[in-house]
């Protein structure tokens, strides 16, 4: 494929998403004209409009960008290390962990970091124990790694019932926030972004290796790749995108699954053009999806998985039947 | 040009005694057929000469390196491997499965070129394959997909060709058809080494044999040596009727 027919969805997408956050700073409790937000993004507007977009709505934006986009890329990885459609970046279990950990520092009454902390503990926790627990004594197949992944993440499941059961009733609504995904206590973006960026540039490279590697590990094997190390990379690169994604705002559902799998019925199966594609379209949705969960029950905010599932689930299934 | 040789080679089937070590030695320009019953080893033999798999004991030897040392991007460039079974993974075109051949030779950042465009679609030409260039794999018929593959070592170029059960699925067109493009790349300066389970293709076709026994013996050699009416029936524990046809042995199962 040449560079140019690469370059091209990507500057499409690269551009719906700087609509999207345009879009989404501009919205909100206090309306502002498009003119307006250009004038404050510039450097111009009243002190006040500036606070507002500047200080509240533009993190928030960004935040939900590298969310959508860490979470979309991470699920495109995991498609492609487990060869199985239906994989997504919580399907191992990584939410479960790191919902266990950020309920557990709720329940004993803390806040901010120390929740953030608590979850990404949580997620690399899970991680490790699905890898160890797959690995066991023998070979670790993509079959094993997502039954054990499926079976961890059911027993993550029960205790966060536990928790939710154990927990006093005025906490509770905090946590199923959390739970649904949230973006009101997402903290700054900046390191998310940053990894997202780092993860797309050194993808980009292994993006060949990936393809061969989609259509089975002993061909991939026969035409040179070495493939328990990229296995081992990918499941470390992806773990390590949704620990960020759901320390940022809890689990959010719907994107890393929906995302890769409408982009691939749109452009094809080359991992070279998906996976930026995936940072793109999944930061821009989520934007987008953030906004309305915004606006939707002003001045009160819906958590922003709601949206996703609901916007998602239909999307991708007029686009699965359309398909060939 | 490269050479495959094996030193004291037992391939490591779980459950079977060892059986007789192999010495083989396979030029370029030869075109080896691989025979014997189901489950005998002969996947596995491949797999183990591709360096995929380890030998229970002994060596394979590429140009006098062991295989099992080398690198699989180095090795990926001098030998290639059509499997009998695929799997497919996320749909992909016929041209788009050609191509993936040339990841051997690319480095990771460098997109496909129009050079490699062209040896793909020359080997799907070559394989009578090329009005599906833009058909989704999934959606072709067995034998079609079978060219694909055979398409896909063509578009990778090694010297070395190990092709398993390479007429499976195909018609008697496309066996023959098959058969005579990998003998013009054996003419070529390529290395060819097959499993085979049509012994008249064997026979009119390869000019090496190796005959894999259930016990674990084997014997190997030019062909004429290896036709054998009594080895044959042995080989496969089937009585055989000879008839010369089109000036080459031709071998019927007897009732």
């Amino acid at each position: 494929m040449p560079l140019s027919s690469t370059l091209r969805p990507l500057i499409v997408l690269a551009l719906i998403s700087v609509v999207a956050m345009v879009i989404s700073v501009s919205i909100g409790s206090s309306a502002m004209e498009l003119g307006q937000t250009l004038a404050v993004l510039t450097g111009g507007g009243t002190e006040l409009q500036q606070t507002l977009i500047l200080d509240l709505r533009l993190p928030r934006t960004l935040s939900a960008f590298a969310t959508g986009g860490l979470l979309a890329v991470a699920g495109a990885l995991m498609q492609v290390l487990l060869r199985n459609p239906l994989a997504d970046p919580y399907v191992l279990g990584l939410s479960g962990g790191a919902a266990v950990g950020a309920l557990l520092a709720m329940l004993a009454g803390v806040a901010g970091i120390v929740v953030s902390g608590s979850a990404f503990a949580g997620a690399m926790l899970a991680t490790l124990l699905v890898f160890g627990l797959a690995h066991g004594t023998g070979s670790w197949t993509p079959s094993r790694l997502l039954l054990t992944g499926v079976v961890v993440a059911s027993g993550w499941g029960a205790l966060i019932t536990l928790i939710l059961a154990m927990t006093p009733a005025s906490r509770l609504p905090g946590m199923l926030y959390w739970l649904m995904g949230d973006l009101s206590h997402a903290g700054t973006p900046a390191p998310a972004l940053i990894i997202l960026v780092l993860v797309c540039l050194l993808v980009f490279p292994l993006g060949r290796s990936l393809n061969v590697l989609a259509r089975g590990p002993m061909q991939a094997a026969a035409l040179g790749v070495s493939v328990r190390p990229l296995e081992w990379l990918i499941y470390l690169l992806a773990s390590i995108l949704t620990a960020t994604a759901v320390t940022m705002a809890g689990s959010v559902g719907f994107v890393g699954l929906v995302v890769p799998h409408m982009l691939r019925l749109v452009l094809g199966n080359d991992q070279r053009l998906i996976l930026p594609a995936c940072a793109l379209a999944g930061g821009g949705l989520l934007v987008l999806a953030d906004a309305l969960a915004r606006v939707v029950i002003a001045p009160e905010q819906l958590p922003v998985g709601v949206i996703t599932a609901l916007v998602g689930v239909p999307t991708f299934l007029y686009l699965l039947y359309r398909s060939r | 040009m490269t050479d495959l040789t094996t030193s004291e080679l037992i391939i490591d089937i779980p459950d079977r005694p060892s059986g007789q070590p192999l010495n083989l030695s396979v030029e370029p320009g030869q075109v080896w057929g691989v025979l014997g019953p189901n489950g005998v080893g002969k996947t596995t033999l491949l797999h183990t000469l591709a360096g995929l798999r380890q030998p229970r004991d002994g060596q394979v030897l590429l140009d006098e390196q062991p295989v099992t040392r080398m690198k699989r991007k180095q090795l990926a460039r001098h030998l290639g491997l059509v499997f009998q079974d695929r799997q497919d993974g996320f749909p992909a075109t016929v041209l788009e499965t050609a191509l993936i051949g040339r990841h051997p030779w690319m480095m990771p950042w460098q997109m496909e070129t129009q050079a490699d465009v062209d040896l793909a679609e020359q080997a799907l030409e070559a394989l009578d394959v090329i009005h599906l260039r833009d058909r989704l794999v999934h959606t072709l018929s067995g034998g079609e997909r079978q060219r694909v593959a055979i398409a896909t070592l063509m578009t990778q170029a090694p010297g070395l060709w190990l092709l398993d059960e390479p007429t499976n699925h195909l018609d008697l067109h496309h066996q023959v058809a098959t058969m005579g493009l990998l003998t013009g790349q054996a003419a070529a300066g390529h290395t060819i080494f097959m499993c085979l389970h049509d012994l008249n293709l064997a026979a009119r076709w390869c000019d090496h044999l190796l005959l894999l026994y259930p016990g674990g013996e084997a014997c190997w050699g030019p062909s004429q040596s290896m036709l054998v009416p009594a080895a044959l029936e042995q080989l496969y524990g089937q009585k055989l009727v000879t008839v010369e046809a089109d000036g080459a042995p031709v071998f019927v199962p007897a009732r």
